[in-house]
């Protein structure tokens, strides 16, 4: 088994440590994993993105070229990315921002209105958290326990913020 | 961890007590690591220089006390810093140079390549010299080699790189560390720290008289060959009934490593030789190799610059066919599993 997701969106709506997360949480599963962000010449407010690679064995190559998963938080990112996803693929959509206008029909789209349910939670911030705790459930790759785990590992220079995090992750995971 | 965080940690683990940079995409975690911990830790030394230049010649001054030092920069940034490595081969001074590099020639782009295997492996400054260069393809590997290169840097006396690339040092993997940073700072004896109770010592680059030069360069030269025969690393992988060998350093060699899984899943006979010390080159294992494997594969992120290694240790005693993508492309594996395939049955392995 080897599986890749690529994470994508504005630069400050959390899209990196969403996939730093996820990574934290499959290496919690003691499963082979490795993340690359995207770096260098990247604007503020411009798109951020980064890869996750999951797997029982060793894994050959960290960049994902058809990924099985693409979270996209911003419409940017839906259109830079849909085309790369593996048919079949799931393609996760924060729609309170994205539109989706897709070009295929092979690919399975998850609508989480991940923005207006942070918003909802008086945390518009933990629109990402929303969306993980979707992802998580959806894709079945790690267990929520791990996620929670690994959500305590990332911010635990900011205890404070556990809590708020664990809410809106909640939120997502327990959506119909 | 990433990559450049994961260098970091295990140099100071290694020891390091003084770390000079100057910043440059895709190395900056580095950098910024030593600025958090290794400013904090006693005795110790973090400096943002003013230039690449200005950091190689302050690790050249804490070598020349007996401090262990590291620099670290990407491609652009280490051609400005050969010539002081050159002046550390000159003076037989350690020290460890880090290079997670990226695409040129110029400035080039911020992305992987590996386009700097000639500089590093051939000296890169000027004068008849080496150093000893180590290529890691994972994290765990990076960190584990930094440990190793200051080291091998200590006991020869010789400058050591780490050749790594955009993505292994931006890249997060688990590490495990396995060693503790030292309570004391290790120090060399032969450190100028005063000439109290002894006569004084000169360390320098320059001699007018021909002979004494020519001297040092043999003595360089007889420390090399030591080098050669105690310190050359390889892997290799499914080679024992390998008809075509690929031969691949640092990142590629990951993805080939995957690509070989996927062609011998089709029942291709197919190995991988991985070189760990790039210098000094594993030649004793391809010649090894090469008494029952003819065909070799050598795959690299440039237009070919190792092939020159691999045919030279072969010395026509096998065919060697190359794949390449320069400029910070990078393949995947299933693009290099057909690569191999295509040779493989082109030379009428199957």
């Amino acid at each position: 088994m080897l599986i890749k997701a690529v994470f994508a969106g504005f630069g400050g709506q959390g899209v990196l440590s969403m996939g730093l997360n996820l990574a934290e949480a499959a290496m919690l599963e003691g499963k082979e994993v490795t993340y690359l962000p995207s770096y260098g010449a990247e604007v503020r407010g411009g798109t951020a993105n980064c890869t996750v690679a999951i797997s029982d064995d060793e894994i050959a190559s960290p960049v994902a070229s058809s990924p099985e998963f693409i979270i996209a938080m911003n419409q940017p990112s839906a259109v830079k990315f849909q085309n790369q996803i593996q048919s079949g693929g799931l393609f996760f959509i924060n729609s309170s921002l994205v539109k989706a206008e897709l070009s295929r029909g092979d690919i399975i789209v998850v609508g989480v209105p991940a923005s207006k349910i942070a918003e909802d939670l008086g945390n518009p911030k933990s629109a990402n958290m929303v969306m993980l705790g979707a992802f998580t459930r959806k894709s079945g790759l790690v267990s929520i326990e791990s996620i929670k785990k690994g959500l305590k590992v990332s911010l635990r220079s900011k205890p404070k913020l556990i809590a708020v995090n664990e809410k809106a992750l909640m939120a997502g995971y327990d959506l119909p | 961890m990433t990559g450049n965080s994961a260098i970091a940690e295990a140099a100071i683990r290694a020891g390091c007590q003084c770390y000079f940079g100057y910043p440059i995409t895709p190395q900056n975690e580095l950098t910024e690591y030593m600025a958090a911990n290794l400013s904090r830790r006693k005795g110790c030394s973090f400096i943002q220089a003013e230039s690449e230049i200005s950091a190689i010649n302050m690790v050249y001054g804490a070598s020349v006390v007996g401090a262990r030092a590291m620099t670290s920069s990407s491609s652009p940034g280490i051609s400005l810093k050969q010539e002081g490595i050159s002046y550390l081969a000159a003076c037989e001074l350690p020290a460890v140079i880090v290079n997670m590099s990226r695409g040129g020639p110029g400035l080039g782009s911020i992305v992987a390549a590996q386009s700097d295997y000639f500089q590093s492996t051939r000296g890169g400054g000027h004068g008849d010299y080496r150093t000893i260069v180590l290529a890691p393809s994972s994290v765990q590997e990076l960190a584990d080699l930094t440990h190793k290169a200051f080291d091998l840097s200590d006991k020869y006396k010789i400058p050591t790189l780490i050749l790594g690339d955009g993505i292994l040092g931006q890249m997060m993997e688990p590490v495990e560390f396995h060693y503790e940073a030292p309570a004391e700072l290790l120090v060399r004896p032969d450190g100028l720290r005063g000439a109290k109770g002894r006569p004084s010592k000169i360390i320098k680059t320059f001699t007018s008289d021909p002979a004494q030069l020519e001297e040092l360069n043999w003595s360089l030269f007889r420390r090399y060959e030591l080098i050669k025969k105690q310190e050359t690393a390889c892997e290799t992988f499914m080679v024992d009934d390998a008809k075509l060998i690929v031969v691949a350093f640092g990142i590629a060699a990951r993805i080939a490593r995957g690509a070989i899984k996927t062609v011998r899943a089709e029942g291709l006979k197919v190995g991988l030789m991985r070189p760990i010390t790039l210098w000094p080159y594993p030649s004793e294992k391809i010649q090894e190799l090469a008494k029952g494997v003819k065909q070799y594969l050598v795959f690299e992120l440039n237009m070919g610059q190792m092939i020159e290694d691999v045919q030279l240790s072969l010395a026509g005693q096998g065919e060697v066919s190359f794949y390449g993508r320069p400029g910070g492309v990078i393949p995947t594996p299933s693009e290099v599993a057909r690569v191999i395939s295509r040779l493989y049955y082109q030379k009428g392995l199957k």
